[in-house]
Order: C-alpha cells, then structure tokens, then sequence
C-alpha cells in the first residue's frame, strides 16, 4: 500500500505578494509584478532588457541584516518562504530524524559568485570573504532550510533549470513514499536579477524586450509574445504522510497525488515540438496518481511566453488529456509574476494547491490575441472550479530538456 | 595612528556588523569564541575588515593567537607603530 502524501503547509516571496495570502490574492485579481529597473548597471552594460519583476517584499524587510549576510539573496528567500510554509503548517512537535528537506534552485548563487568575483579582480584575494563558497553553492538554500528547520533526514537540491521547483516536489513525495522520511520541506528558490544572467538569457533570444510597457511584457499564448520576464523569489510546501497529518489533526490542503519527471533527450534548449517528453511527463504523474483525463479540471500551465515554447505545451496538453482538454481551466500565472526559473515549479504549486483547496483558478494577464494554434481555455478572469473530487496538474520545463509534472487531488 | 580606545570602538562596530552583537559587549577581556560565540568563518571575515580599517596585515597563523578583543587591540596596535 502507498503511503498517501498531503500538503499541510504553504510558503512564497513573490513578485506579486511577500506572503501567501497577498500572493493568492493578487492572482485571482490579475496584477503584474513587471518593473523597469532602476539600477545602474542596465544603462552601464547596456543590457538589451530594461525590466523585470522583483519580489515585492525585499528580503531584508524579513530577515535581519546579520542573518542576511551569511546567505545568498536566493537563500533568503527560500528561507523566508520555508519560514512561512512551515509556521502555516502548525507542527510544533516532530523527530527531526524524519524530517527531510528538497529544496531546488535553478542557478544558486549567482550574486555571490560574481561579486566575488568582481571583489577578486578589484580587490585582491584577501578580501574575498569566507563565507563565499557556503553562500555560492545551490545546495546553499537546501543547507540553510535544514539548519533553520533541524532537519536530519536529509537536505536534497534537485538541479533541473526550470523544472527544479517542481522535481523538488517529486523527491520529496519519494522521500516519504519509500519511508525515509515522514515530513519533507519542499520548494525552490532563485534571485538571478543580475545584469550577467539578464544578458546571458537575452542573448538567446529568451526575454521579452517590451522595455516600453514592462507590465504587458509577459503574455502567454498572446501572438505578440515575443519572450519571458525574468522574477525573483521562493515557493514552498510541507509534504507530510497522511497518517502523521491525520494523527496531529493538522489542516490538509490537498493530496499530491502524482508526480513525474522525464527527459527530452532532443535538444539542449528547445523543446520537443511534438512535446514528446512534456506528454510522457503528463501521463506519467495521472497514471503514478491514478487519474484519469476527466478527473483533470485545472492546470497551471509552464507557459513562459516564449514563441516556441508555450505551443508545444498545448499539444502534449491534448495528447494527454484528449478531448477532455477543452473542458480544462487553464491558468499561464507567469503572466503576472514573470518566470522564476527554478522557483517557478515550487511558487506554480503553491498556487496549483490553492487553486484546488479553495476551487478558484488565478488569472492569466496579457492575453489580448490568443495564439489560433493554442486553443486552450485560459482563465482571464478569476473562475470558480467544480465541487466534488478534482484534480489540478502543474507541468514545469527546463533547459536541458526537462519535463516535471505534479498532480494535486482535493480532500 | 588610532588610540587604543580607537581601536577597540572600531573592532566593536565591525564586530556589531559581522555578527548583530551589541558593540558595549565588544570588551577587552572577552573571548571571541567562548565569550562572543564568534566562529572561525565570522572570525576571518572581522580580521579582513579590520585589517583594512586599521590599515595593518594580520597574518592568518597570528589569528589564532587572538584570543581576546584585547588581544586583537594590542595587536593592531602593535602593527600600526
């Protein structure tokens, strides 16, 4: 018998909210989290790429200054949204020898490793401060989670680009499946709003370049979409047995019902046009969760807005569900919070869980002229999902040709 | 060339920003481990600090050696004559 999986706990720092309830709330209303930067580095490297969407609560409005120090500005916001998540799920009691966490990042430490790389070059080895490597390391947020949170059964960093957040999810229904653990932390966290990744991605012709109107930037399956916004922040879930939730009477969103993971093995950066992997990974986390295509009403879509990403997508969509597709209420919410690569996953089922414990689906902005060869029903306005037993799936894809699907049930 | 009352203000403040610890705890005859729960990591990046504060070298087999905050101000002191 398969231990059951529920989600007792919820987290995030996000562009469009600092805490879970702002966050929820913003995305059934429809709100961007979009900004032109003011920093000067754009205007001094001349970066193509004005714009991109900041957590809105800084980091250092949470945690202190000296706390803050010691971890990469990725860390501090995993660490403020396991705070959350982990507060939210009540549990004041646990042995921390089964208590795990998976916590993802697409990148890790990217400030740190290059301002100290800048501080090497300007200023010599000594001043390279110790702390460097703990901080640059993208085990760093998982370390730091396990520290803050006395977990002992193990701190994992799944690693999968854009897919990390999610992948995290499946590892940790794993963990407690195969019984190495009773309680896993999952998540992911990124903070990559740094002039050389913000290149780097524009270089290959992935962020929108709307610096005139950085709010209507990101639109999933709009025909103008012409790239994705670069965000910031931290998603963050306790998975918990069902039988230990059941016995601290704690308060269950949902059950995560079934995950997967595949691989493309097509190309390093672009999707497989049929969606091959992405289908595969659908049908995988439905028949690992025992669902069928009916039982589906709402899918928070990858969707980064990217011309050739967002269509592939829908045909492994289809492929998966048939028909029954049609009747699926689709949300693309990096329409409002920008692509958190490997955060994304962690913050898409944070709002997947929600989507499902309070049957509303949050809102896809930008959506002016829908892609005719995307014939999705995307939710533009806050909707309402059915009563009874449902199911919402959320698919997350990386670079590298990774596929990573989780499948929430309601209880 | 800063007094030692000088140098002992200033190691607190870079102390106080290492660590968050009150800069009047910061007193000549506290340990930096036993007394401050200062660790190694933190230990090496107030010795940076300082040696580009107070303008001097403190060598990384010395810092073991300083064991105290006044042991730390002797030092500087020491080198910045």
């Amino acid at each position: 018998m398969t231990r059951k999986v529920v989600i007792t706990g919820l987290g995030a720092t996000t562009p469009i909210g600092g805490d879970v309830p702002t966050m929820w709330q913003n995305a059934l209303k429809g709100v961007s989290g979009a900004h032109t930067l003011e920093d000067e580095w754009v205007a001094k490297y001349e970066l193509p790429v004005h714009f991109a969407a900041r957590c809105s609560t800084p980091a250092l409005d949470v945690l202190s200054r000296v706390e803050a120090k010691r971890m990469d500005p990725s860390t501090q916001f995993g660490v403020i949204a396991a705070r959350e998540a982990w507060a939210d799920s009540g549990i004041t009691e646990i042995d921390h020898d089964r208590l795990a966490v998976a916590f993802a990042t697409g990148i890790g430490g990217v400030w740190t490793l290059l301002d100290a790389w800048d501080t090497l070059k300007e200023k010599g080895p000594r001043r390279v401060l110790p702390m460097t490597v703990p901080m640059l390391m993208p085990n760093g947020v998982a370390a730091a989670v396990s520290l803050d949170l006395g977990a002992r059964a193990g701190a994992h960093t799944p690693v999968s680009a854009c897919a990390s957040g999610t992948e995290a999810l499946h590892l940790g229904l794993d963990l407690i499946r195969s019984g190495k653990a009773d309680v896993v932390m999952c998540g992911g966290a990124e903070a990559a709003i740094h002039p050389m990744p913000l290149a780097a991605f524009s270089s290959m012709q992935a962020l929108s370049r709307r610096n005139d109107d950085p709010e209507r930037a990101s639109r999933p399956y709009d025909l103008d979409r012409d790239g994705f916004v670069m965000g910031e922040g931290a998603g963050a879930l306790v998975l918990e047995a069902e039988e230990h939730a059941l016995a601290r009477g704690a308060r269950i969103y949902g059950e995560l019902a079934g995950t997967s993971v595949t691989a493309d093995a097509y190309h390093i950066t672009a999707p497989d046009p049929q969606g091959l992997g992405a289908t595969r990974a659908l049908k995988a986390a439905m028949f690992d969760g025992r669902i069928q295509a009916e039982d589906v009403v709402h899918v928070n879509a990858h969707a980064t807005s990217t011309p050739v990403g967002d269509k592939p997508e829908y045909t492994a969509l289809k492929a998966a569900l048939g028909n029954h597709v049609e009747n699926v209420a689709v949300s693309a919410t990096k329409s409002q919070m920008g692509h958190l690569l490997g955060a994304s996953g962690a913050v898409e089922a944070v709002l997947t869980v929600l989507a499902v414990h309070e049957r509303k689906a949050p809102v896809t902005i930008n959506l002016e002229n829908q892609d005719p060869e995307i014939p999705l029903d995307v939710v533009t306005s806050a909707r309402t999902l059915p009563a009874g037993d449902i199911v919402a799936l959320s698919n997350s894809f990386g670079f590298g040709g990774h596929n990573a699907v989780v499948a929430i049930r309601s209880v | 060339m800063a007094s030692n009352e000088e140098i002992l203000a200033g190691l607190a403040e870079i102390v106080n920003e290492e660590t968050g610890l009150a800069p009047e705890a910061v007193e000549l005859d506290k340990s930096f481990t036993e007394d401050l729960d200062i660790d190694s990591i933190s230990m090496m990046t107030i010795v940076v600090n300082a040696e580009e504060k107070f303008g001097v070298r403190i060598p990384d087999e010395e810092v073991k050696n300083l064991k105290t905050v006044g042991d730390a101000v002797d030092f500087i002191s020491n080198a910045q004559a």
